[in-house]
């Protein structure tokens, strides 16, 4: 596990709005195994830290919990995007491909003398 | 808004049910999560075991991801706050006897200060209720008797006409009326004021309107405006009471208008009635009779002193102009908060100090008491250190603590601080009430409860201070070790020592203000005042001026008086002087001149009283020399007059004052002959010095209003009745007014109602400060003997007497209450040094009281001290020893 990044923060309330988006509907574990699957196992993640970034988000309003049965007949509560969760990501992804994209710009081996 | 909404559902949060609500269902959402994980662990081929360790290993701990959710789903830092609040109270209700002192204590430092702050703030920190009253002015004449005297009419419109600093200039005068009414004449208290009176003053009628320009002539229409309390009693607040006329004085007014109910204005009250000033009469007329106040208000830019230099540049003309009348007549003002409430501060200002060196008291007194209790919780916090509290949560306890404490003296101070406020407002007489409109805005009102909240939150800091910073003198392990002896002790000894030094000196201050208060008071009540006031009844009568204002109709109006009152029962003596009796110091004086001595037109002016025959013999006043006026001396006869010894020893020192003549500042002089010296009589205050005064015949200076005084053989106040009806009879339009034993006139006086005023305040103060500074000596000293047992008890066994532990105590008690009271010598007499001006006849430095008050403390503090010594002489060695 020595060369796993640890998750920023910030970035994990990102990353679950987006998970939900992509998987619609879907309980804690199954977002925490998604989240772990999409960064290609390079990223760390202590599943319990998801908690209580879900209930932030779902204190802000941006996303909502109801129980239902998971696909293993597990009982299990599901979290969905509220609309406003919907536009909070829309303005986060924008914002995380602006700072990604300047700090590529400085990262990128400069030719132009200043 | 998001925030908002998240901050609003932590907070619901921590509502219990809710909380609990919230712990179930993440308990079963972390166990779904488990469950599913070690699903799908087993799919993956792992065995039961390793499933759920795995699983557990990758959420990180259930507890530790309840104790991120549940930081996430309330608010910590209230949580905390809550959390040491429970503690807290349950902490102070486990210790009830010191919760109950320390709270009682704060209390009443609390509900003293309020209380008096609240005097404060009506009096001194309320704005008048006038417009910009900063700018208002009280205009004045000066001369060399009285620095604030009042204005002539011609003079004040000289004054009003020819300023160029003043916006405007208006007069007033307070006066009494006799109101007609369908059960005869009643006596009123009113003003009569110039047009502009309360335009100049920023004041509009809330009913009706305000006087127009001219109303004050003596062409106009009489009008009157009510005051808000009139119309509300006489006339129900009834809105058609605009105008109806109301006969004053014989006279028609018609009402045009009702004063707002938040408008006072302290120089002319008690005033019910304000009628237009409609200059006439004798004394309206005569640029030499001084009848009315001034103010006005300054032009924009313009400071007090320009104003005044402007004034006094116009009195200077006006002399020149009319030397006869202005000789000596300068100009003096004075901003219009001076002129209401320039009397009452330092008396307000002495009380706000005497009851906040009470509080200090107080406050260092529980601060104490939490001192002697952070010692014995000295184990409880070791072991709460020993099991991972941070000094900042140790801290935050001591802090939610104190405030828990001063909450709840501070609700309760200030509860019983409204009922103290009417406490005191039933100390004060109705006649002072009525001259001090402005302490009608007495209440709780958003100042004082900021002031009450100021001084709590010093309070809290300092309770919280003081068990706070000895923390970081607790050492873990020496606290947790069993009967330590370590040096913590002595270092609180150390610190409450001062502490009840710091009582001590505190309280000597005040007792020794209480004690030079009262020794005021008492000198005040038997200076002498020239009258046998035993068996002396007193009463002002009001007559009619058109019935009873010429001379003939005056004096036979006197004569029927006197033979009529004689002739009741148990009546010695009968007289009386015009405007009052004594004490009452009316005001009204006189230019006089020595016939035979050179003359330059300078005016020597002195208080003028016209008296009946007898009304001497009736004081119990002794005529040194010569003889009393008789009843004969009329206007026909020739001029005499009495002079009092002061006027002897200044105008005639060496001289033998009855060879002398007198005259007024006629031209040409009509002399005046003495025949008589009087002793002196107090006419005025009884605080002030007594000037030369002159009596004359009142047979020969006639007035309408009357001052009776009756010597009687039986009880004063039975008498009174009598007094009353008998004037009643004579004419149902003459009207009696506050008859009143002279004993009462003498401790009724305002002077003698302002010094018991003090004198009781501060005198309570005094002995709530005395107890609770023994309270606070016996406590060090109670806690020094318990942290000494051991101590003692070894001493004992080796042989030391029960005398040598006694003193060994007293000792130590003697010690801190005498450098209390030496430190409090030195504090009082500079703290009565500023008071001076509140004492009578007595010296800030007077040794017999600061020797009483030193003997005072010194044998409380013994006897506090006693009590402790007893218990350590009675000290068993062989249980001390043991104990350990």
């Amino acid at each position: 596990m020595g060369d796993k990044a640890d998750v920023w923060q910030g970035t994990l309330a990102l990353m679950v709005l987006k998970t939900i988006e992509t998987l619609g509907p879907l309980h804690g574990y199954g977002i925490a195994r998604r989240i772990e699957q999409t960064s290609g196992n390079l990223l760390s993640l202590n599943y319990g830290t998801l908690y209580p970034a879900l209930l932030k988000l779902e204190q802000e309003g941006a996303i909502a919990s109801e129980w239902g049965v998971s696909e293993n007949n597990r009982k299990a509560k599901f979290y969905r995007l509220t609309r406003a969760g919907r536009k909070q990501l829309g303005k986060a992804t924008l914002d995380w491909e602006q700072t990604t994209a300047i700090l590529a710009r400085f990262l990128a081996p400069s030719e132009d003398p200043v | 808004m998001k925030l908002l909404r998240a901050w609003a559902l932590r907070l619901a949060g921590m509502l219990p049910g809710k909380r609990r609500a919230q712990e179930r269902e993440l308990a079963a959402e972390i166990d779904s999560h488990l469950q599913m994980h070690i699903d799908d662990n087993l799919r993956a081929g792992m065995t039961a075991e390793q499933a759920r360790r795995m699983a557990m290993l990758q959420l990180g701990g259930v507890e530790a991801t309840k104790e991120a959710y549940r930081d996430r789903s309330t608010i910590p830092f209230l949580d905390h706050l809550l959390q040491d609040l429970r503690f807290a109270i349950r902490q102070l209700r486990k210790n009830l006897g010191f919760t109950c002192t320390a709270v009682l204590v704060l209390a009443l430092g609390m509900c003293a200060s309020v209380a008096i702050f609240a005097f404060v703030d009506a009096a001194l920190i309320k704005p008048l209720p006038y417009r910009n009253p900063s700018r208002l002015a009280g205009v004045f004449e000066s001369v060399a008797m009285f620095p604030q005297s009042n204005l002539s009419y011609p003079d004040y419109l000289d004054w009003k006409k020819l300023n160029t600093t003043l916006s405007s200039l208006d007069a007033y005068q307070h006066r009494g009326f006799l109101v007609s009414t369908p059960a005869g004449a009643q006596p009123v208290r009113g003003a009569r004021v110039s047009d502009g009176f309360f335009r100049t003053l920023g004041v509009v009628p809330v009913l009706g309107r305000d006087f127009y320009a001219g109303e004050d002539l003596p062409t106009a229409p009489r009008t009157v405006l009510l005051s808000y309390a009139a119309w509300q009693q006489r006339y129900g607040g009834r809105p058609d009471v605009l105008g109806q006329a109301v006969t004053l004085d014989g006279a028609p007014n018609i009402i045009v208008g009702v004063l707002p109910r938040e408008f006072h204005f302290a120089p002319a009250e008690p005033a019910d009635f304000w009628t237009a000033l409609h200059a006439q009469g004798e004394c309206d007329l005569r640029r030499s009779c001084h009848s009315l106040y001034g103010v006005g208000r300054l032009k924009d830019g313009v400071s007090l002193q320009a104003a005044s230099a402007n004034m006094t540049s116009i009195a200077r003309q006006l002399e020149k102009q009319y030397p006869d009348s202005n000789s000596g007549q300068g100009a003096a003002l004075m901003p219009l908060t001076e002129v209401i409430v320039g009397d009452i501060r330092p008396l307000l200002l002495l009380l706000l100090s005497g009851a906040g060196l009470l509080l200090l008291i107080a406050a260092v007194n529980v601060a104490a008491l939490l001192l002697v209790r952070s010692e014995s919780r000295k184990r409880e916090i070791a072991v709460r250190t020993a099991l991972g509290a941070s000094a900042g949560r140790l801290v935050s306890q001591f802090v939610t603590e104190a405030c828990v404490l001063v909450a709840a003296g501070g609700i309760l101070g200030l509860v019983s601080a409204r009922w103290a406020m009417q406490l005191l407002v039933s100390l004060i007489s109705e006649d002072m009430l009525a001259r001090t409109p402005f302490l009608q805005g007495l209440g709780l009102n958003i100042r004082v409860l900021a002031f009450a909240g100021v001084v709590s939150l010093l309070a809290a800091a300092l309770f919280s201070l003081a068990p706070g910073l000895r923390i970081r003198r607790f050492e873990t392990r020496e606290g947790l070790a069993e009967g330590s002896r370590g040096s913590a002790g002595t270092v609180w000894r150390r610190l409450g020592s001062r502490l009840v030094v710091l009582e001590l000196a505190t309280a000597m201050v005040l007792l020794v203000g209480a004690g030079l208060l009262v020794k005021s008071l008492h000198r005040l009540m038997h200076v002498g005042i020239g009258v046998e006031a035993d068996h002396l009844v007193t009463m002002d009568v009001m007559a009619p001026p058109a019935t009873y204002g010429k001379e003939a109709q005056a004096i036979a109006l006197g004569r029927t008086i006197v033979d009529r009152i004689r002739s009741l029962p148990g009546v010695k003596s009968v007289g009386f002087a015009a405007n009052g009796v004594p004490l009452q110091g009316n005001g009204n004086t006189t230019w006089v001149r020595v016939l035979g001595r050179p003359w330059h037109g300078e005016h020597n002016e002195m208080p003028e009283r016209d008296i009946s025959a007898g009304y001497f013999a009736t004081l119990g006043a002794k005529l040194v020399r010569g003889r009393d006026f008789s009843d004969v001396e009329d206007a026909s006869k020739p001029h005499v007059a009495i002079i009092n010894q002061a006027f002897a020893r200044h105008y005639f020192p060496g001289e033998d004052a009855l060879a002398r003549q007198l005259s007024f500042l006629s031209t040409p002089p009509v002399p005046i002959q003495i025949v008589g010296i009087v002793e002196d009589i107090r006419e005025g205050p009884l605080d002030a010095a007594i000037p030369p005064v002159i009596y004359f015949p009142f047979n020969q200076s006639t007035d309408t209003y009357l001052g009776l005084v009756v010597r009687t053989a039986q009880d004063e106040r039975s008498l009174l009745p009598a007094l009353a009806a008998t004037i009643r009879q004579i004419d149902p339009g003459i009207v009696p007014i506050g008859a009143a034993a002279m004993t009462d006139r003498v401790s009724d006086s305002p002077s003698a109602a302002v010094h018991r005023f003090s004198a009781r305040l501060v005198g309570g103060f005094a002995v709530l400060a005395l107890l609770l500074g023994v309270v606070g000596l016996y406590g060090v000293v109670a806690y020094s003997v318990s942290q000494r047992t051991r101590e003692i008890g070894v001493r004992i066994a080796l042989g030391a007497q029960r005398g040598s532990v006694y003193r060994l105590i007293v000792k130590e008690a003697g010690w801190l209450a005498a450098i209390g009271i030496a430190i409090g010598l030195a504090c009082s007499v500079a703290a009565a040094t500023l008071i001076r001006g509140l004492l009578f006849a007595v010296q800030p430095w007077d040794f017999p009281t600061l020797a009483a008050v030193a003997a005072v403390l010194g044998i409380a503090a013994l006897v506090a001290s006693f009590i402790p010594a007893r218990r350590a002489a009675s000290i068993d060695p062989v249980e001390a020893l043991r104990a350990e």
